[in-house]
């Protein structure tokens, strides 16, 4: 076998945009009127448009791959045809070997049958043969954690259970690659870090996935390489976190897109005592200054700053207005400038400084930077996460096991 | 086409397990469950029975045992054949879900539907066969002869359960269209008269690929006789050309099953 998991050369597909003939006492007459008086179908039906355009990829064996983009990109009509649920307009692909997705993993189910009954149902319709869900019938229920419910019909179950036990199928059928879309959005925070659990050691056991989410953070943490997807093509293909970068830059341009710019951010520095700086020691002082500068006359504004990590996690966040700072308003070519000072507690990573005009009793923002800057911070202390709680280990003690406590 | 039996092969067992699905639900009150499989057929046969005595009266003859049995031997296939069509026909609108988002071979749903629906047939086949019994028909050789007619039309009832499926998926008012045919055909199929009380236009109804089938069940059971092997014949064909071309279509059409449900 090749070392390619999976390949497409120049994807297309088309889909229609009005409405179909739906009936045939619609398309009946429809179709007479044509033959007969050479009259046209009714335009809406000739209004098409390309939910693909000419999509070209390769993923290796064993390597994973994420899909981003924004709604109606095209991510999921890309998945369908992975998996062989629609059929391209034009193009080839090729997977080698078994392809499981993980898309709508409840489909299967049906609500009168019992939690055992399901697994065996869906299972089968996900491709797996009786003796191998009998062999991973336990596997399976631990993971769904629903042990004591599994002889009752899932239509008693709640939303979350449904769906753990769709995931905890699908999980467990074995493929050479695994097509996830966004399934991770189900269940409690434990759940869902079991579901990452899971993908990882897929991964690591070797499988291909291929992982579209919009959740960027766990996009990051599963994929190596990424695919940017807009208007159904490809914009680019390259490492995860370049591919998120563009993603978000390309994002940022217009905040009310079609209306003209009232107010511009100027300048946005990060500073320590000394002047700019870009990197930082872990708890730290830091300065940000920020100058907004007005284009027509606007009112009551505030400036609002936020660091994002890595994986564009929201993980501090203030604003002029919440310091108490009374809203500004200026008149056309008017400068505001303000500056915050900030201890940063924060743990040793890569973060981005985001900057907004805002108003709050109207809602309204009217110029975002974002990223304005990207710090760096070093940590002397190995401490991970997103905070610096500076911790001191001030006591460590070893107790050996008495023999008596062994006893009970 | 060789490809796509070996790969509806391969799915046989979810073929099993969507059949399994579609009984167990139908069957999870079992007394209800029986119930169900017998009512229709129940029905038939009585309707079929108030018809053969106004025959009888009109006639000035006795209503004979033998055309009551005949009556239930033919309306329990008929009620097989009319849900079998009916359920395959929504069998894929009704499993919207499934149909897209996981791939499989979709002609899987209308094949489970007949199925099902067949499992029905064998329930109300077993009390037919105490009913039976009872009247005292008889065993002999011809009976032989039910399983090859029973295989005929299941291979009829799936040709024509995948094309409505497919073709109802696309045109929403198809399912309406058959329930009309499926109503009214009763009345074009040999199921509460012979067709040799017609005489000689009798050939005329067995041209209804059906009829023949009925006729022969009929025969075997009651009459002690062979089907009319040409008649069967033309069922045969009639039923392989149905499920071959009905297979076709639907793997023709099965591609864009996802963006047009």
């Amino acid at each position: 076998m090749s070392d390619v998991a999976l390949r497409m050369e120049h994807i297309y597909k088309k889909f229609r945009k009005g409405e179909i003939y739906n009936s045939l006492r619609d398309f009946l007459p429809a179709m007479t009127g044509k033959m007969f008086q050479g009259q046209e179908l009714n335009a809406t039906d000739k209004r098409e448009f390309w939910a693909l355009q000419d999509i070209s990829f390769e993923v290796k064996r064993g390597e994973s791959l994420g899909i981003i983009g924004r709604n109606g990109a095209g991510k999921s009509t890309a998945l369908k045809i992975l998996s062989r649920i629609m059929k391209p307009t034009k193009g080839r692909m090729i997977v080698n070997g078994r392809l499981s997705a993980l898309i709508e993993v409840t489909a299967g189910f049906h609500p009168d049958l019992t939690g055992m009954e399901n697994i065996f149902l869906h299972g089968t319709i996900l491709g797996m043969n009786k003796r191998e869900i009998q062999s991973k019938l336990d596997q399976i229920i631990a993971f769904s954690g629903l042990d004591e419910f599994i002889d009752t019909p899932v239509k008693r179950y709640s939303s979350g259970m449904f769906a753990r036990l769709g995931f905890s199928v699908a999980a467990h059928v074995n493929a050479d690659v695994l097509v996830v879309d966004e399934v991770l959005s189900v269940g409690d925070y434990v759940f869902q870090q079991r579901c990452m659990e899971r993908i990882r050691s897929v991964i690591q056991a070797g499988t291909t996935v291929l992982f579209v989410s919009h959740n960027l953070k766990s996009v990051t943490e599963i994929c190596q390489r990424a695919i940017l997807l807009e208007h159904g093509k490809i914009v680019t293909i390259d490492s995860t976190d370049a591919v998120i970068r563009e993603y978000l830059s390309a994002g940022d341009s217009p905040i009310n897109p079609g209306e003209k710019k009232q107010v511009n951010i100027s300048k946005v520095t990060v500073r320590d005592r000394v002047g700019e700086q870009s990197t930082f020691e872990s708890g730290q002082k830091a300065w940000v200054d920020v100058e907004v500068t007005a284009l027509e006359a606007v009112e009551k504004m505030a400036v609002v700053i936020w660091f994002k990590d890595e994986t564009q996690y929201l993980i501090f966040h203030t604003s002029t207005e919440r310091l108490g700072f009374a809203p500004f308003s200026l008149q056309p070519g008017g400068i505001y400038r303000c500056t915050f000072e900030l201890d940063l507690n924060i743990a040793h990573g890569t973060f981005h400084l985001v900057t907004q005009v805002y108003r709050y009793d109207i809602q309204k923002s009217y110029d975002r930077r974002d990223p304005a800057a990207t710090i760096f911070i070093g940590s002397t202390t190995a401490v991970g996460g997103a905070v610096n709680c500076f911790p001191r280990l001030i006591e460590s003690e070893t107790v050996a096991a008495s023999t008596e406590s062994c006893k009970v | 086409m060789k490809d796509e039996l070996r790969e509806l092969y391969k799915y046989r067992e979810l073929l099993y397990m969507i059949t399994y699905r579609d009984i167990k639900v139908r069957y999870k009150q079992s007394i209800m469950g029986f119930l169900w499989a017998i009512l229709m057929p129940i029905l038939i046969v009585m309707s079929g029975i108030v018809v053969r005595y106004a025959y009888a009266v009109v006639a000035h003859a006795p209503l004979k045992t033998g055309d009551i049995a005949s009556v239930a031997i033919k309306a329990v296939p008929w009620a097989f054949i009319v849900s079998s069509i009916r359920f395959s026909c929504n069998s894929l609108t009704g499993n919207r879900e499934l149909v897209t988002k996981i791939y499989f071979p979709k002609e899987i749903f209308p094949m489970a539907a007949v199925l099902a629906c067949l499992f029905d047939f064998f329930v109300a086949y077993a009390a037919l066969v105490v009913f039976l019994f009872f009247i005292k028909v008889g065993v002999t050789i011809y009976l032989l002869w039910i399983p090859v007619l029973l295989a005929t039309m299941i291979l009829l009832c799936v040709g024509i359960g995948t094309i409505v499926s497919a073709v109802s998926l696309f045109f929403r008012d198809v399912k309406y269209i058959v329930e009309v045919f499926l109503t009214y055909g009763i009345f074009f199929t040999p199921v509460f008269y012979d067709v040799r009380m017609f005489g000689d236009r009798g050939k005329w109804l067995l041209l209804n690929p059906v009829a023949p089938l009925l006729e022969g069940l009929s025969d075997c059971i009651v009459r002690h006789e062979s089907p009319d092997l040409h008649w069967y014949l033309y069922s045969l064909i009639f039923s392989l050309i149905t499920f071959f071309s009905g297979f076709v279509l639907f793997k023709d059409l099965e591609p864009a099953f996802a963006e047009s449900i």
